[in-house]
This record gives C-alpha cells, sequence and structure tokens, in this order.
C-alpha cells in the first residue's frame, strides 16, 4: 500500500518563510556556583541541572543514566547535600553550592578518600555510575566517619550500579572512612 | 628487579581518570554536534498510513526532519533492511527491521522518523509534533499466544516461526521408554535486558575535506559496525572509522549492529555534512534496544534408582522478538548448554524461535546460557525430590570425572565449531563449594531456623559456559623511543579491565614496568581487525593475542640489541625494560634504545631521533641501513585463533528464607566456586562474579518486562523494572579452582558471563527446598510465590477428591 508523505525539509530554517517559526526560548541569566568557582549563563528555565554542568559547563563527569531519579548517577552536592541533578532545573540551584565529580579531589590534585578507596577496592566497572557513589558517599561519611558494612551497605542503596554487584563498594565505602581517618591524624 | 604481574590482585589503570570524572563516554563528546530524536511507534504492531511533519519542521532550531525515503535516497542499502548478522541453518525466515519503518512497525518504539535540531530539547519538541497515522494490526505478545499463530508478526513467517532447530544424539526416546523413572517438567522464564547505566548512543561527523566518516559509538564491536555502516552508506571502508570511548556497561546489548539510529544518524552526517549525535534515553532503552531470556520449556527424563540420567528429551520456545538480526544465537546457546557438566549421551533437544510484537532480543550476560542452566539444574532436583536423594549426590553422579577431558558433547556451537569440554574438575568443585556454603550442616541450621518460627532452605546449581569463541583476535604492540609501549587491540571494553589485564600480560612478557604500557581498545584506526566484545572472550581472545605478539616483539627487539651488545640473544633478558646480558650486568641497553635502532632516521628532532640519524650511531657499511627482510621501528603485530572454544565452568549455592506470611524471599547466603583457569588478575574476575551474580539476583527475583496484550511495555522505567540495589544483593563467598585450558598460551577461560548463569537455578531450588515444593518460573516474586502457596493448598484440597492427580515435579 502506498504511504503518503509530505516533503521533507533538510536545510535551515525557515521552511517555509510564509509560515513564521515558533517563538525562540525565553533564556534566563543565571549564575551557578560550582567546585567553587561561578558560572554565568543563560538558559531556558526548563534546562536540567544535570545537562547545563555537563553540556554549558563542560563538567561531564556527572552522568545521566535514567533522568527519573532513580539511578543515582547523576548526584551531586548542592551545599554538601546529594541531590539528583536531573530532577532539578539549573534555575533553581542558583544560590546555591554545588560540588561535582570534578570537586573531590584533595586540594593538591591528588585522589580524595573515597575516590582513593574505589580504585583500592575496585569498586567499580565501567565506572558510569562511579560519580555518584563517590559525591553521595563523600556526604555519607561527613555524617557518619565510622559505618559498620551494613551502614556502608544502607547508605548506597539509593544508587544503581549495574556492574559491580555492591560487594566492592561496601568495601570502598569502608575503606574510605579509614582513609579520612588517616588523613585527619597527619 | 622487575616482577610478574599477572596473577596479582592488581588495581586497574582506568580507575584513576573514572573516579575523578575524567571518563570520556560517548555524551561527553561532540558537544557542539546537532541533536537527533526519534520518532517512535506507539503501537505493537500498525500499518503506517501517512506521515505529516510539517509541525516539527515549524519548531525553532529544527534541521531536518527524516523518514524512511531519506535514508532511500542517500544510498539505496540504507533503504534496505538492516543486515542479518549471523545467519544460522535452522533460520527459515529472516526478518530484520529498515532503520526507519517502511510501512510497518512491529513493536512499539520502532522508530519512524528522526528529528536533527540545534539542541536535544528542541529535537524532543519537534518529534513530539510529527502525526504519524496508523491502521492498527493485531499484537502478538508472549510465547504462548506466538505459538497458537492465530495472527502472524510477519506474513512470511508461518507459525510465527523465525527458526527451528532440532538435533539428537543416541536414542534418548528408546532409553526414555525403558527406564525405570520417568519425569516431565514445565518450566517458563520471563523477559528481562541487559540494562546497562549508561545507554545507547552514537555520534558521526562527516569531514568534507578528508571524505571520511567518523563515527563514535557505544557498541561492544567498532569494525563490526564501521564494516556495517560502510556497506549501507555506500563508503569505501577507508572511509569510515569507528572509534569507541569509555562504554558505561554493555552486558550484551550492545553488541548487535547497526542500530536503526547509527544508519540513521551517519546517514544524516553524509548527507548533511555535518556532525550528528544522538543519546539514547531511558525510556528509549526499554521500548527500542533489545531484552533476553523468555522462553518456555518442556523436559522428559529417564533416569535409573541411583539419579543416573539414561535418556532426556528437551523442547524449548523461544520469543525472539519482532526480528531476527542478531541470529539464534540466544536459543541455541541454551540448547548447546542443556548438557552442563553431565554425561548426556542420549539426548534430543530443539528450539523453536518465535516472532513476536515486542523488543527484539539479542544476548544479554550468559546470552541463553542461564535458561539451559535452569532447565537441567531443575531437572537434577526434580530427580532428586522423585528418588528421595541428596541433590548433590545426584549430580555426582551424573558428572563428567576429570580424567574424562576432553569430553565431546556431540554439538555443533553458536560459532559453528564443535562442542568440547577442554578441562574442569567438577568433584573437586563441588566438594569446595560443599564445603563452602555448609551443605552438610545445613539441616542441624534448618531445624534450629524452624524453632524460631522462621523457614530457609539451600539450594544450588552447577553450569560450563563456553567461553572466548573465535575466530580471532589481534595485539599491535610498539615500543617508542620514550620507552612508552603502546599497545592496541580491536577489541572493545565496557568496564572489565581490559586496559589493566591487557598491560599486565604484555608487561610480563617483555618484562617492562606496567606503568610504561598503555593499551587501547575499539578503535578502528588502532587496530582494523576484530570481532567484538563478547561471550567471555576478551581475555581469552585479546590476552593470547597480545602474548603472542609480545613475544615476537621481545624476540626481534632481542635480537637488535645483541647486535649492539654483540652477545648472543639467548643470553639476553630484560629486566624493568633495561636489557641485560644473563650474568654479566654492565653490559646492558635499554629496551627504548633499540626502539632508537630498530628505526634509523634522516632528521633528529629529539635527543633519540639524534642517535638515529646517519651521522648519530655507528653503522656497518656493509648493510643496508635497514636490513632485508627487516622494516623500521619497534613494533609487531599478531592474531590469536583458537581451534574452538574454551569451557569455563562453576557452581552457585543459596540459602534463603521466605517469610510464612508475607511470603517475602531474602537471599541470606550466596557462595560461588569457579573456574576459569589461571586468573590474570583475581580482583577482576571476582569483580566479574561479584557483578554477574548482581544480574542473576535479579533475573531470578525481581526482572521482568511486563508487556500488556496490546503489546504496551507496562514498566519501561527504573521506578517499575526493578534491577537489584545494594539491599537486594547478598554478601558474595568465592571460592576458585584453576584447571588450564590446553586450548591457548595463557591456559584461561574468559570469566565474563559465569556469575550470572546458574542464579535462577540455584536461587529456584533453595526456595524450593524452604518450601516444599517445585518452583518452575522465575523470576518469582513474593506475590507469585504467595499465589503459588495459595494454589497449591487448593489443590491440596481438590486432590482428596481426585487421587488420580499427581505433580511430577514435586520436590520434597
Ligand atoms: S540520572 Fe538522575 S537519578 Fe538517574
Ligand atoms: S560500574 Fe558500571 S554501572 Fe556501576
Amino acid at each position: 500500500m502506498a504511504t503518503q508523505r509530505v516533503r521533507i525539509r533538510r536545510s535551515t530554517p525557515p521552511f517555509n518563510p510564509s509560515e513564521a517559526p515558533e517563538e525562540p526560548e525565553e533564556l534566563l541569566e543565571i549564575t551557578l556556583r560550582v567546585n567553587g568557582t561561578e558560572h554565568d549563563l543563560e538558559v531556558p528555565g526548563r534546562r536540567l541541572l544535570s545537562d547545563a554542568l555537563r553540556h554549558d559547563l563542560g563538567l561531564t563527569g556527572t552522568h545521566v543514566g535514567c533522568e527519573h531519579g532513580v539511578c543515582g548517577a547523576c548526584t551531586v552536592l548542592v551545599d554538601g547535600r546529594p541531590s539528583r541533578s536531573c530532577l532539578m532545573f539549573a534555575a533553581t540551584a542558583q544560590g546555591h553550592e554545588i560540588t561535582t565529580v570534578e570537586g573531590l579531589a584533595r586540594p593538591d590534585g591528588t585522589l580524595g578518600p573515597v575516590q582513593q578507596a574505589f580504585v583500592e577496592c575496585h569498586g567499580l566497572q565501567c565506572g558510569f555510575c562511579t560519580p555518584g557513589f563517590l559525591t553521595t558517599i563523600t556526604a555519607y561519611l561527613e555524617e557518619n566517619p565510622d559505618p559498620t558494612q551494613e551502614e556502608a551497605r544502607e547508605a548506597i542503596a539509593g544508587n544503581l550500579c549495574r556492574c559491580t554487584g555492591y560487594q566492592n563498594i561496601v568495601r570502598s565505602v569502608c575503606r574510605a572512612a579509614e582513609l579520612r581517618r588517616e588523613g585527619e591524624q597527619q | 628487579m622487575s616482577t610478574r604481574s599477572v596473577g596479582d590482585r592488581v588495581q586497574r589503570k582506568e580507575d584513576p581518570r573514572l573516579v575523578s570524572g575524567q571518563g570520556h563516554y560517548l555524551d561527553d563528546l561532540s558537544q557542539h554536534a546537532l541533536a537527533a530524536a526519534f520518532v517512535r511507534s506507539p503501537h505493537a504492531h500498525a500499518r503506517i498510513t501517512d506521515i505529516d511533519v510539517s509541525g516539527a519542521l515549524d519548531v525553532q532550531g529544527v534541521v531536518a526532519v527524516w523518514t524512511w525515503e531519506d535514508l532511500d535516497q542517500t544510498h539505496e542499502a540504507a533503504g534496505q533492511p538492516l543486515p542479518m548478522l549471523i545467519p544460522h541453518p535452522s533460520i527459515t525466515a529472516p526478518f530484520t527491521a529498515y532503520a526507519l519503518a517502511k510501512e510497518t512497525v512491529h513493536h512499539v518504539g520502532e522508530a519512524v522518523a528522526m528529528v536533527v535540531a540545534t539542541d536535544r530539547y528542541l529535537a524532543e519538541d519537534a518529534a513530539q509534533r510529527v502525526r504519524v497515522e496508523y491502521e492498527v494490526l493485531p499484537a502478538v505478545v508472549g510465547v504462548e499466544t506466538a505459538r497458537a499463530a492465530e495472527h502472524l508478526v510477519h506474513e512470511g513467517a508461518p507459525g510465527n516461526v523465525g527458526a527451528y532447530f532440532e538435533q539428537e544424539l543416541g536414542e534418548p526416546g528408546p532409553r526414555i521408554d525403558a527406564a525405570p523413572h520417568v519425569l516431565e517438567l514445565d518450566l517458563d522464564i520471563q523477559r528481562s535486558a541487559s540494562m546497562p547505566l549508561e545507554g545507547k548512543g552514537v555520534a558521526a561527523r562527516w569531514d568534507p575535506e578528508l571524505r571520511m566518516l567518523r563515527m563514535h559509538s557505544s557498541t561492544q564491536t567498532a569494525t563490526g559496525l564501521r564494516a556495517a555502516v560502510a556497506a549501507k552508506l555506500g563508503l569505501s571502508l577507508s572511509q569510515v572509522e569507528v572509534i569507541v570511548p569509555d562504554v558505561g556497561g554493555g552486558f550484551g546489548v550492545k553488541i548487535n549492529h547497526p542500530w536503526p539510529e547509527e544508519i540513521c544518524v551517519a546517514a544524516a552526517a553524509l548527507r548533511m555534512q555535518t556532525e550528528i549525535k544522538w543519546v539514547e534515553d531511558r525510556r528509549e532503552h526499554f521500548i527500542s534496544s533489545a531484552h533476553e531470556r523468555q522462553m518456555l520449556q518442556h523436559v522428559r527424563v529417564g533416569f535409573d534408582d541411583d539419579g543416573v540420567i539414561l535418556g532426556m528429551e528437551a523442547d524449548v520456545w523461544h520469543d525472539h522478538g519482532a526480528y531476527l538480526p542478531y541470529g539464534v544465537i540466544v536459543p541455541l546457546n541454551t540448547v548447546t548448554h542443556i548438557p552442563g557438566p553431565y554425561r548426556l549421551k542420549n539426548f534430543r533437544v530443539s528450539f523453536t524461535s518465535l516472532y513476536t510484537t515486542t523488543v527484539i532480543v539479542t544476548p544479554y550476560r550468559g546470552a541463553g546460557r542461564p535458561q539451559a542452566a535452569f532447565l537441567m539444574e531443575r531437572t537434577m532436583d526434580a530427580i532428586a525430590a522423585e528418588l528421595g536423594l541428596d541433590r548433590t549426590a545426584v549430580r555426582s553422579a551424573n558428572f563428567i570425572q576429570p580424567q574424562e577431558f576432553p569430553w565431546d558433547i556431540g554439538m555443533l556451537l553458536q560459532d559453528g565449531r564443535l562442542g568440547i569440554y577442554d578441562s574442569g574438575d567438577f568433584p573437586a568443585s563441588l566438594d569446595k563449594l560443599k564445603a563452602l556454603i555448609g551443605w552438610e550442616e545445613f539441616e542441624a541450621y534448618r531445624e534450629q531456623a524452624r524453632a524460631e518460627g522462621r523457614q530457609v532452605g539451600i539450594g544450588l546449581g552447577c553450569y560450563v559456559e563456553g567461553t572466548g569463541a573465535g575466530p580471532y583476535e589481534g595485539a599491535h604492540i610498539e615500543v617508542e623511543t620514550s620507552g612508552r609501549i603502546n599497545v592496541a587491540t580491536g577489541l572493545t571494553t565496557q568496564g572489565q579491565g581490559h586496559q589493566t589485564v591487557f598491560a599486565q600480560i604484555v608487561a610480563d612478557e617483555l618484562g617492562v614496568p606496567l606503568d610504561d604500557v598503555h593499551v587501547t581498545t575499539g578503535d578502528t584506526r588502532a587496530m582494523a581487525y576484530s570481532v567484538g566484545t563478547w561471550g567471555s572472550r576478551g581475555a581469552v581472545m585479546s590476552g593470547n593475542a597480545m602474548l603472542l605478539t609480545a613475544r615476537k616483539l621481545k624476540e626481534r627487539a632481542l635480537r637488535i640489541a645483541a647486535d649492539a651488545l654483540e652477545a648472543n640473544p639467548d643470553d639476553l633478558e630484560i629486566v624493568d625494560g633495561i636489557i641485560s646480558v644473563r650474568g654479566a650486568p654492565e653490559a646492558t641497553i635499554p629496551l627504548r634504545t633499540v626502539a632508537v635502532l630498530a628505526n634509523p632516521l634522516r632528521y633528529a628532532f629529539d635527543e633519540s631521533a639524534k642517535a638515529a640519524t646517519q651521522f648519530g650511531g655507528k653503522a656497518d657499511e656493509t648493510k643496508p641501513p635497514i636490513p632485508e627482510e627487516d622494516r623500521p621501528g619497534l613494533e609487531e603485530t599478531q592474531f590469536f585463533s583458537p581451534v574452538r572454544t574454551t569451557f569455563a565452568n562453576g557452581m552457585h549455592a543459596a540459602i534463603v528464607e521466605t517469610d510464612p506470611q508475607t511470603a517475602e524471599i531474602t537471599v541470606l547466603r550466596y557462595a560461588v566456586v569457579h573456574d576459569c583457569g589461571p586468573m590474570l588478575n583475581p580482583m577482576i574476575v571476582e569483580g566479574q562474579v561479584y557483578g554477574g551474580v548482581a544480574q542473576g539476583i535479579g533475573g531470578a527475583l525481581y526482572e521482568k518486562m511486563e508487556y500488556d496484550a496490546d503489546g504496551q511495555l507496562l514498566n519501561a522505567s527504573f521506578m517499575d523494572f526493578l534491577m537489584p540495589f545494594s539491599t537486594e544483593v547478598p554478601h558474595i563467598e568465592t571460592d576458585h579452582l584453576e584447571t588450564p585450558s590446553p586450548l591457548n598460551p595463557l591456559g584461561i577461560k574468559g570469566a565474563g558471563e559465569a556469575g550470572t548463569i546458574p542464579v535462577a537455578a540455584a536461587i529456584a531450588s533453595a526456595i524450593s527446598d524452604a518450601e516444599g515444593f517445585a518452583v518452575t518460573r522465575m523470576p518469582i516474586s513474593p506475590s507469585d510465590l504467595w499465589h503459588l502457596r495459595a494454589s497449591r493448598r487448593t489443590d491440596r484440597t481438590d486432590r482428596t477428591d481426585r487421587t488420580d492427580q499427581t505433580d511430577q515435579t514435586e520436590e520434597s
């Protein structure tokens, strides 16, 4: 059976000058403070924080696995608290202190304790979920610097990892706690 | 002194980059490319009567809207159906999809049109404004509906059958009929999916000056994609480069290629002379990528009083979805893996692979083998129940013995080669497993739990896995004059630690520090010959290619060094990158200097180059700068191509608790004994096992694609399709057995999928043990278990009236 189709435009707009294209989206001027640096940017009101971080600021360490708030790959710290950047508008994050995985290194550029623990304990495989775990655990250890294995397992229960089976991530949490304490003693 | 690293728990070289946010996944690239979004069918089966794209074109920022005609106009082959990648004689009706639907759609989510815009948000806005009119046709969902064939998915596939395969060894029928005991079982496994945390994605850039297409894709095969795209777009192979960046998990779904989106994006980049990127969102992944696992199984088995199988027949019906682009690897793996670690000489097996109007099937970690293990292990448990024997005793009675290797199963595998088990020691593995889980002590524990009002059960599952299939993989190693060693294999990587284990092999063989070795994977510019990453083959294939290449390179380096040191190559060794005469430590030459000597130069661009110029080093005036049959540079390429597949094996055991009221199922303990031959890096092998078991737990207890009768996937989100979080995955205890394979120089067997294969079988065994009746359908949720209990209570009431009814699959 014959399919009727409308001819298709392949050039840049406007396709049919007699029909006005939709209004361009209104842009908001916002300032995002990320890892201690302020960035001025213009974004549509609907721009997700995850997209603003990744695509507008080039901080691609934050990942997007579901865009509906379940997997936790996009977790960043907002004023020190883990938050799903895929469930937040960039404009809403204005005025808050945002920390991404790029901001977790020690001031001298070496790996932070949670990052170091993941390397030591084989806490990652593909590494896609990892930034979300690293930010979540960093915040958690502020609250509970000496977790038991069970507490560590509970602490990461909001993040999905499809690769590691979690056992080594639990070990990483406990090892990170140790490294933090060693760091404090020095 | 350089130390060997193969066999050690070496920390991964890729990790410092990945933990600091410096990974480069597909969506991190081509940030300024145009964005593609797809219009997808809302119907499971329908004829397209009209497509109106005018509304989409009004959206500010939209650059183009494509339908099938645009592909057809780009190149004739682009308008043809996608390739049938792995033809097999069993395939009677080979249907594959068009990259954009031509006249009919066969599942919800099938791509109908593509929108290209300056921004992803705008592309999605516009996609919603494309109006497609459909004439809805009847959906065909699930094995039973497909088998009934009241409606056909494709007119050319009578009975909805895409493939039928049957194989008979010995004389199963008569042996079963003559056996003292006969049982029949019906089993049922549901759909699940690989579900990597990073979805699929592709970016394509046409360079009009070089007339080259450069593609980045989140794929498991760079070379396969390159060849497929070149063929579809009418480009020469040399005009297409495919580079696979960091990949956020694959587990099988990313082995299929080319995906419709890869063709559409590449074709549009070519036609529009620009760069375009598409990144899949999660819902798209659910409804337009691939699933696996769904199968109905029927078994008839005859056995003696010790539980020794005398004859067996198995028939499986596989739901392969709307199209068959990756062939019948999944059901073929199932039927060829049913024998597992057991002597099965009188055996008939068949599969019927059926079309349904649902998402296609491609391999998902284990690729058909979890279904095989489920079938065989449920059968073993049923035999034990029938005879009142210990479940491990029945398995022991059937095991192939260590002295019986190599063991020929009498079937051709999915690679078209003989299935012959190379090595293993099943009795030893079972002993280790029983010790690890405390099999003998369990009855005492059960009593103790019962006294506390708790209900527990123990179960096990055994398997073998054909791993390391050919045809080949290669390696290229080059030594730079700085001492940096660049290593490449065409194989891709999705988190298995290839950059570490391949470097370990090369560093050991060459005698150089691990830090000097840098591994590139999945880049057709660095290695244009490769097959791909699937079927637990990475380490076996590329690992052995690395070894062979490093050996050859070392031989060459020592030959050149021997000339320079005026020594015999046989007396030389390389330690920490320094070549020296054994026993004469003062006569040395660094490997990097050999790289200088290997490449006589005209131009002195740096210090090492200066040494290699015609006035730099001492020269033998009687010989050409490069001897005959030699070539410049210190580099080598070698390929490894094995005669046949290796076989890894293992055994899992689980202890579960089932709540008497709520039917909640908790895995209390989980133990794994695993044999993949010598471990290159035990930390990574264990990591693969842990991850595999977690996916297996998902398949056993949670993961199920819920389709309604109209072919709508009801749980296409992470909210509704349950994958295990940390709280659902038990701690896993592991033990290893290392029986080397005689089939490759490293003696290794693959380990990537092993963790997943017997989990559903082991968990079903444990739940059955706790409940006192057989679990025959997976996954099993608390409500499934609750209903099972309820229906059994009704059954029992019925049975007092009708005593002729027997449940042959019942276990005590
Ligand atoms: S991407 Fe934000 S939670 Fe999954
Ligand atoms: S490491 Fe791959 S998803 Fe967690």
